[in-house]
């Protein structure tokens, strides 16, 4: 596995960061008992532990220069952390560092809804975003899975997506203004209260950045208005293939579905027996498209997409009817994940992007994979966008099966990046696909990341060895840069 | 194209050893914007060409050198469009040209700008490397996002030698409105629409006349148009494209100059001198009149914005509001990375970078 081996840390140095911390900051907000420290040795991506040295809770922003100042002066490393929700491991601590935890930066600032914005420090929940714009028709759009628990910082650092992207947008979409500080204790401003700033966009580098880039203090978002309806379509295939077709289709009648989800037949199998949804257990896949907008609106798009489904070979069509319905329709899609834990000891959740018409040949490849590697895998698609989630399934408990996730879920990607596609699509490159970059990306663009890197954290004290491998890494990783279809230039030296 | 490449890297690796500045150039549509352009022109419309573009994948790649036009017209027979519709001005911009300028048309409004819509570049840098950002894909969060980074830099970074974008499909229907009210009441409906579902897909304020774009299915169009009254434009299509290639008579004279200001759209009307015209439901003004770059500029900032010299008129007054100090020194150091030699559109940007 990935994980490092824990260099300890002195007791020396903690007592020294300790009390350098706690003359910046009020004691109560420093932790470094074991028992304390324990709840932040992992991310949503448990299998990767690491107990911290420190952890720190800032209170306000000017804490958070303090804290920043402070590691700075002592050349500590240092990981942000938002709900602990990740699911690539981009959270996990390093051992000999402090983790930066924005959990009591949970203030809505402001929420303006004539100007349909909202001014809230990181630790603000997403959902609470939404839940605090309800009452003026009003939402955040990216509506990650974990919505209920992850935070607006997490967000920002994973460039967070969801369902309904491929029509609202990822998280780069809707964010208008970041306000963080650099390693230095640098109030930085990036974007502002309007749609632009001057000089080069900095806000959409520092999206996505895993934390390694500043520590956020202050986001403000986008709110856009509440559709007065939705409604869905599930439609069942006989073949996945077909399926994956269908969606083209209804891409090329030109419509933008608010919500385009495809599943497999593995996938409906584990999850209808979990939330009883009305899934067609016999289809191979099943699709589940979404309109929403003004009612007319809704069942003039429901009509469109339910004639190119038919012509596009679906052997059942079931639409919504209402509120609850919808929400039934949807249950099985968004608790897949749970449901993979119900029949399996453990799973292990992938996030290749891929052209959509290259869905046969992954699905064909991934198959092909579960028997050399002796595992199941379940299939979940952002068919819209091309975000696939397979499940692998297996065991922790058997030392064995684990590696065989690993290397299996390592072998997706890769069939990901052949086919044109990405590693990940929303869930970040963390600790978790860290190995896998070395296969996307150059020696040189892996430099060009780091460049980056220095550009706003010259000390590479945050989150350093996360998200972009070092040669020496890739050199140990032993795979080579993986060349994609467009862009070959033969004669060309790639230096 | 190999050849056409090994010629970049060759100049381009000549001039950073010798240090001396290239002028990146498409087809020069926008070589009055920014400031003064200098350095060896390297035109890229030998570069050209659409290398990708599958429909109903929603993503077109195109070669920098590639007109406009052109992705237009392969986009048009498939009934979709750049979304964020990017002015074309004397018909030669292309499509590298359009990315490095960073210019969205009355599109941006509603479906956001040309950074939201790229997806990724191939890069050549200053030492010659060609790197690849981003992809072909809509959701990617592998490494930076540089390819947004890369977008509006005017060049500075370096020669964008291919970029994909994301495409939608043309509205099924649309129609113009229009309604005579003040510049102040005009923001006001702008920003109380803005919070509620109707399909509200352009808008400019100008004259005394508030002039709006409905687009969508014909039920939503036709829904909204019931609930907003107004009258209808019948040329609609020709406003817009005079509004999205500065064409329209309020752009027509060089002087004074053209500022661009840009806002919450909630800000109340600048107090300055002269007409305005206001376009993204409020969100950017533009400005001529006879105050000065720094009356204008400190009133965009007291209202939350910025101003930039658009066209026309003295430069040295700085085309872009200055950065502050801690945003100043992250760009230098980008430059650096990107261009150690400072040979890419030295100036263009900032006269120090």
């Amino acid at each position: 596995m990935n994980a490092p081996v824990a260099p300890l840390f002195t007791v020396a140095r903690q007592r020294e960061v300790v009390a350098a911390l706690k003359a910046a900051v009020p004691a109560h907000c420093v932790l470094f008992d074991e028992e304390d420290t324990r709840p932040y040795e992992c991310d949503g991506l448990a299998a990767y532990r690491q107990l911290p040295m420190v952890v720190v809770l800032p209170e306000n922003e000017a804490q958070v220069i303090a804290i920043l100042k402070t590691c700075y002066a002592l050349q500590v490393q240092i990981v942000p952390r938002g709900a602990g929700t990740g699911l690539s491991g981009g959270a996990m601590p390093i051992a000999d560092g402090v983790v930066v935890s924005t959990a009591k930066l949970s203030k809505i600032v402001h929420l303006d809804k004539y100007a349909r914005t909202a001014v809230v420090q990181p630790g603000v929940r997403n959902l609470a975003i939404s839940e605090a714009a309800a009452p003026y028709g009003l939402y955040y759009a990216p509506d990650p899975s974990s919505q209920i628990a992850c935070t607006i910082g997490g967000n920002v650092a994973e460039n967070s997506g969801g369902v309904h992207c491929l029509k609202y947008g990822l998280t780069v979409h809707n964010v208008l203004r970041v306000r963080m500080v650099t390693i230095e204790g640098d109030v930085v401003e990036l974007g502002n209260a309007g749609l632009d700033a001057p000089g080069l966009d900095l806000l959409a580098v520092f999206i996505g950045s895993e934390g390694m880039l500043g520590v956020v203090t202050e986001v403000t978002v986008k709110l856009i208005p509440k559709p007065q309806q939705a409604r869905v379509i599930m439609a069942s295939f006989d073949d996945v293939v077909k399926g994956g077709n269908a969606v083209a289709n209804v891409i090329a009648a030109g419509i933008i579905p608010a919500g385009l989800e495809m599943m497999d037949k593995t996938s409906s199998r584990m999850v209808e027996p979990f939330v009883k949804a009305g899934y067609d257990v016999d289809a191979e896949a099943i699709l589940l498209c979404e309109s929403d907008g003004t009612e007319a609106e809704v069942e003039e798009e429901i009509g469109r997409m339910r004639e190119v489904l038919n012509a596009s070979g679906a052997t059942a069509i079931a639409v919504s009817q209402s509120e609850a319905e919808r929400l039934r329709f949807w249950s099985g899609r968004k608790n897949a994940f749970p449901a993979a834990g119900r029949i399996s000891p453990d799973y292990y959740c992938m996030d290749g992007t891929i052209p959509r018409k290259k869905l046969a040949e992954v699905l064909l490849g991934i198959a092909r994979m579960e028997s050399k590697y002796g595992l199941r895998c379940a299939n979940v698609f952002h068919a819209g966008d091309g975000n696939l989630h397979p499940l692998i399934m297996f065991d922790a408990n058997l030392a064995d099966e684990f590696h065989r996730a690993e290397a299996f879920g390592a072998e997706i990607l890769e069939l990901c990046v052949e086919v044109g596609g990405t590693i990940t699509g929303e869930h970040g490159v963390g600790i978790e696909k860290i190995n896998s970059m070395c296969v996307q990306f150059s020696p040189q663009e892996r430099e060009a990341f780091f460049q980056v890197k220095r550009a706003f954290d010259t000390a590479f004290l945050l989150n350093p060895d996360k998200a972009i491998p070092t040669l020496h890494r890739c050199a140990e990783y032993g795979k080579m840069h993986v060349q994609r279809g467009q862009i070959n230039f033969p004669d060309l030296p790639r230096f | 194209m190999e050849s056409t490449l090994q010629e970049f890297n060759a100049r381009i690796v000549a001039a950073s050893a010798a240090k001396t500045p290239l002028q990146l150039r498409g087809g020069g549509s926008k070589d009055w914007y920014g400031q003064a352009a200098r350095g060896e022109v390297l035109d890229t419309r030998s570069h050209r060409g659409i290398v990708d573009y599958e429909p109903t994948e929603l993503v077109i790649t195109a070669r920098c050198g590639t007109p406009l036009a052109e992705i237009d017209a392969a986009l048009a027979a498939h009934r979709q469009v750049l979304a964020f519709e990017p002015p074309r001005f004397d018909g030669n911009a292309t499509v590298g040209g359009m990315v490095a300028a960073g210019l969205s048309g009355p599109g941006r409004q509603f479906c956001g700008a040309v950074r939201d819509f790229v997806l990724g570049v191939d890069l050549m840098d200053g030492q010659g490397q060609i790197l690849h950002f981003g992809g072909q894909v809509m959701k990617n969060v592998a490494g930076y996002d540089v390819s947004r980074l890369l977008t509006g830099s005017l060049g500075t970074l370096g020669l964008l030698l291919q970029v994909s974008l994301k495409v939608l499909p043309q509205a099924f229907s649309s129609s113009t409105r229009v309604y005579e009210v003040s510049q102040e009441a005009a923001l006001h409906l702008l920003n109380d629409w803005g919070g509620q579902p109707l399909p509200i897909s352009a808008s400019a304020w100008v004259n005394g006349v508030l002039t709006i774009r409905l687009s969508g299915a014909q039920a939503a169009v036709d829904a909204a148009e019931k609930q907003l009254g107004g009258s209808e434009l019948s040329n609609g299509d020709d406003f817009w494209r005079d509004l999205r290639e500065q064409t329209h008579a309020f752009f027509a004279e060089p002087e004074p100059a053209l500022w661009r200001v840009s806002l919450p759209s909630v800000a109340a009307p600048l107090d300055l001198p002269g007409v305005q015209l206001i376009e993204w439901g409020g969100a950017q003004r533009w400005y001529r009149g006879s105050a000065s770059a720094v009356s204008i500029r400190a009133a965009a900032q007291a209202a939350g914005g910025h101003a930039s010299l658009h066209r026309g008129g003295d430069k040295s007054v700085g085309v872009f509001q200055p950065l502050a100090p801690a945003i100043a020194k992250i760009h230098h150091r980008l430059k650096a990375s990107f261009d150690p030699a400072g040979i890419f559109n030295p100036g263009r940007m900032y006269p120090d970078f």
